[in-house]
């Protein structure tokens, strides 16, 4: 922390002439363009990972197949996975912990911008591989975007390409995680103590560890299926020995930590934004910190409720259980502690908050149907269903999708120096909110009915829910265009935001100019 | 602003209401909203654990909404509210974080129970594997040594190809028919052991309470006790494949002497093997061999025989079937690795194999496209010495 205006005098004359054009987003090292780059590409793969799955929506409007072959819709289905996870929400998060980490914590840049260069770049690659699958002969992967072999191994000539794909896209991760921990652990301005930092900075913190811990166990999960399909062993082979399981719970081990990666950094978004509308502090920041810390550290004792029908001992399945409903406390805390800072402060509804709201309130149908699904007994109906399809849309679109966006509006203007158009950002979110409910909230009825996740063309009696969901799903995609064009006109112009943005806005990064100077802290600025 | 915080309630409340309210209705004429009841103890505690769950979470849930709609209708800027100035509360954190607890621990203790009971499969009257193959079920009687396989039933399965021009709303339960269900007799507790033969499947009734996966190279158990005769139908449940959403399961249960009685049928049937010794016609081969592809080989090859491109092959002008008659006869039995084509040597009695390979040597003009002397045809007592020889 003594040293952070020795490295600010460092960076001033590096970055004496900024090029520009192509060169400029190639070569640059700055973590606002390196933030910009992954939001907007996060954007872009939105609406690729959309398109596939609206694709399938359609073919879901009623029994029959009518539009695509069984094989394209299950390739469809994975290929929205893992686009959406590995391209959109991460990528996002990514993004916003580039522009936002150096300025919250009073630093120039990332401490390690070379890197955060790569890590970016290595991004396009890896999907140009993944998405390039599918124009292979025998199509891209088809077996789920959790991989289960030996289903993944009859994939064709795609497999190694997938494989590849994933390794680069750990790579990215783990870069950009090392970064962010060395960014938050050595480049805070003096005062700037732990517990002083602002709370997407700590869920960023913990996220990254997560990352770290988790991306070279998925790397080692997809290695084992590309040796058993090209070299011959028998890691997840019955018959050479292995056990096909030994995948699912490898895999869980980075799935399950991977799911509060989604999570904790929109949680850390939504914490910035409560307040600044509530104008009143974040309530009980201490204990937000300590359940953030919580939720991380249970995220690798609950791997295997992913996989309670695949017979385990009773033992392990009581623990599982146990395991999982134990994070519903910090999770709870978390909620309550939000309500809390809602609670007799003064609130005004501008489109960040009203995302940030509807994060609370639908992240919360997500968490009480995870709790459900939590108890073993049950899960055994509720397992493989539209149920669970109903409950990780709830936390991941209305939970993380909906915190980012938040964020997006949130910070917008402080990134642009241009307000957005409050009007379009209104229409924005209530035809989001209303239709992704619309889109949603029927999937619980259809998994608890008994319609399984992951199939084409269904029994008629799940028809009418079939179609209310498909509707919710094509004005919900619709809608997503009102933010494209939200967000260009913004960048484009627009009333000019002054330096604080909201009324109740408060931390380092409003203390700069909107749009704030290329290097973010030049000095270190005070902290009280 | 009070405009905007309506709609909200409308937009967000209103689904959790309409839930909870639609949740304690019986179920609607064709489709229902909540889990079934079931027909077997196991189902009945899971259905009263998933209530006392959704009555839980849905209270929950409605506290927190509640809260947080106050808060937003009563201390609104607009509305003048000034802000607090407090920022924690030991207190009220101990608070939600004890309360929760004290919860879950009440959610636990029954969790347990049931989980425990579920478990616990010994002292079963009888024991059935179930075998999952893509895409379809096998199901072996161990204690009666038969067994069969259980396939989509052919008007859903014309129905449910891309463009059929079928309306699937006229055939009777569609997706949800088999051609040889699963037969049990009620009031039986009844091991069930699944495992697979190529991926990992699901196999689910939801009438029974339970699912569970169908591993390869591993057997689970699980147990049954049907207390009402009828038909109960689920779904496989883990995706397997191109045609995962066509493998359903069809459970008849069936008081006990009627079980009986058909156990004596199938095992007659299950005895009846077909004569191979006597010669077979061409056309009495392709006639059996055509019916047989439409069950087994369609799904993939097409009724074309033209595949899908990428994905499956087409046996049209396919070198196999225009060449060698071992190398296509060993590709039937005991399949291809590394590929989705499975081995139907156990599935296919000798008739069945040399009428399907047969089929496919002379469909779609393969009959004129082959040199002459390659075999255009294999008899039924030439399957043996292939089983014999075992997989290349």
């Amino acid at each position: 922390m003594h040293d952070a205006a020795v490295i600010t005098g460092a960076h001033e004359e590096h970055h004496a002439e900024h090029p520009s054009g192509l060169k400029r987003w190639l070569f640059t090292t700055n973590h606002k363009d390196i933030g910009t780059m992954y939001l907007v590409f996060a954007l872009a793969m939105f609406f690729v990972g959309g398109s596939m799955i609206l694709v399938n929506r359609a073919e879901l409007w009623e029994p029959g197949l009518q539009l695509v072959d069984p094989q394209v819709f299950n390739m469809l289905t994975t290929m929205h996975a893992l686009v959406m996870i590995f391209g959109v929400l991460m990528p996002a998060a990514v993004g916003f912990a580039n522009w936002m980490i150096p300025m919250m914590v009073g630093a120039p840049d990332m401490a390690l911008p070379r890197m955060n260069n790569l890590s970016f770049w290595l991004l396009p690659f890896a999907f140009v591989l993944l998405l390039g699958t599918m124009l292979m002969p025998g199509g891209g992967p088809a077996g789920g975007w959790t991989m289960y072999p030996p289903l993944m191994l009859q994939t064709g000539a795609a497999l190694p390409f997938v494989i590849f794909a994933v390794h680069i896209m750990g790579v990215s991760s783990v870069l950009g995680a090392i970064n962010i921990i060395a960014t938050i652990l050595n480049m805070r301005a003096p005062g700037m103590t732990f517990m002083k930092l602002p709370l997407f900075v700590w869920t960023w913190l913990i996220t990254a560890f997560l990352l770290i811990a988790t991306m070279p166990v998925l790397a080692g999960a997809v290695t084992m299926l590309l040796t058993d399909k090209y070299f011959g062993t028998s890691f997840f082979n019955a018959a050479g020995g292995g056990d096909p399981i030994l995948f699912q719970h490898v895999f869980w081990f980075f799935g399950h930590p991977e799911v509060y990666v989604l999570i904790l950094p929109a949680f850390g978004i939504v914490s910035q934004i409560l307040p600044a509308f509530s104008r009143k502090p974040l309530f009980g920041y201490t204990s937000m910190v300590y359940a953030t810390a919580a939720i991380a550290f249970l995220s690798f004792f609950v791997w295997a409720h992913h996989m309670f029908t695949v017979g385990m001992p009773l033992a392990g399945e009581l623990f599982f259980m146990y395991a999982t409903m134990s994070i519903a406390v910090p999770t709870g805390v978390k909620v309550f502690n939000w309500m809390a800072t809602m609670w007799r402060g003064s609130l005004s509804f501008e489109t960040p908050m009203l995302f940030a709201v509807s994060f609370v309130l639908l992240f919360t149908i997500g968490g009480l149907s995870g709790l459900m699904l939590a108890i073993t007994a049950v899960d055994f109906q509720y397992h493989d269903t539209y149920f669970v399809v109903a409950h990780f849309h709830y936390v991941l679109v209305t939970g993380t999708l909906f915190g980012l966006m938040g964020g997006a509006y949130f910070w917008l203007p402080k990134w642009t120096g241009h307000m957005y158009d409050e009007r379009l950002g209104q229409l924005h979110f209530w035809l989001s909110v209303i239709s992704v409910n619309v889109l949603f909230f029927p999937q619980h009825f259809l998994g608890l009915a008994g319609m399984p996740r992951r199939i084409p063309d269904y029994a008629t009696q799940f028809t009418e829910f079939n179609q209310i969901s498909t509707i919710g799903g094509m004005v919900f995609g619709a809608s997503q265009l009102i933010f494209l064009y939200v967000v260009y006109k913004c960048i484009r112009g627009g009333a000019r935001a002054d330096d604080r943005v909201w009324e109740g806005a408060t931390g380092l990064e409003w203390t700069l100019s909107s749009p704030p100077p290329y290097h973010s802290f030049t000095s270190a600025p005070e902290v009280r | 602003m009070k405009r905007t915080c309506t709609r909200y309630a409308f937009g967000s409340v209103v689904p959790l209401f309409a839930w909870s309210f639609l949740a304690t209705q019986a179920a609607r004429a064709d489709y229902q909203l909540n889990l079934p009841r079931g027909v077997t103890e196991t189902s009945q505690a899971v259905y009263d654990l998933h209530q006392l769950m959704l009555i839980i979470c849905t209270v929950i849930g409605l506290i927190v909404f509640g809260v947080m709609f106050w808060a937003m209708f009563h201390h609104r800027k607009s509305r003048g509210a000034v802000p607090a100035s407090f920022t924690h509360s030991a207190r009220a954190e101990i608070l939600w974080t004890a309360i929760p607890i004290l919860i879950l621990v009440g959610m636990a203790i029954p969790g347990t129970a049931v989980l425990i009971d579920m478990e616990d499969s010994s002292a079963a009257d009888m024991t059935v594997k179930v075998t999952g193959y893509q895409w379809k079920w096998r199901y072996d009687y161990l204690d009666e040594g038969f067994g069969y396989f259980s396939v989509l039933d052919e008007a859903s399965n014309r129905a449910r190809q891309l463009n059929s021009g079928e309306d699937p709303s006229t055939v009777p339960n569609y997706l949800l028919e088999v051609d040889k269900p699963l037969v049990l007799p009620v009031g039986k507790k009844i091991k069930i052991l699944t495992t697979a033969s190529d991926v990992i499947h699901a196999w689910w009734v939801p009438a029974l309470g339970w699912k569970r996966d169908a591993v390869p190279g591993f057997v689970r158990e699980s147990w049954t006790r049907i207390k009402e005769p009828g038909i109960y139908r689920g779904q496989c449940a883990e995706l397997c494949g191109r045609d995962h959403g066509f493998m359903p399961v069809v459970v008849h249960a069936l008081p006990e002497p009627e079980y009986q009685a058909w156990v004596a049928e199938a095992k007659a049937e299950a005895a009846d093997t077909p004569d191979v010794s006597r010669e077979y016609s061409m056309a009495e081969l392709m006639a059996t061999g055509k019916e047989v592809y439409n069950k087994l080989c369609v799904a993939c090859h097409q009724a074309n025989g033209q595949g899908l491109p990428g994905a499956f092959p087409a046996l049209a002008g396919n070198p196999l079937a225009l060449g060698s008659l071992d190398e296509h006869v060993r590709v039937v039995m005991f399949g291809k690795a590394g590929t989705a084509m499975a081995a139907f040597g156990e599935q296919l009695n000798d008739v069945e194999m040399a009428a399907v390979v047969t089929y496919e040597r002379n469909a779609w003009g393969n009959d004129k496209q082959r040199a002459t002397g390659v075999a255009s045809m294999l008899a039924p007592a030439e399957v043996q010495a292939y089983r014999d020889a075992g997989a290349p």
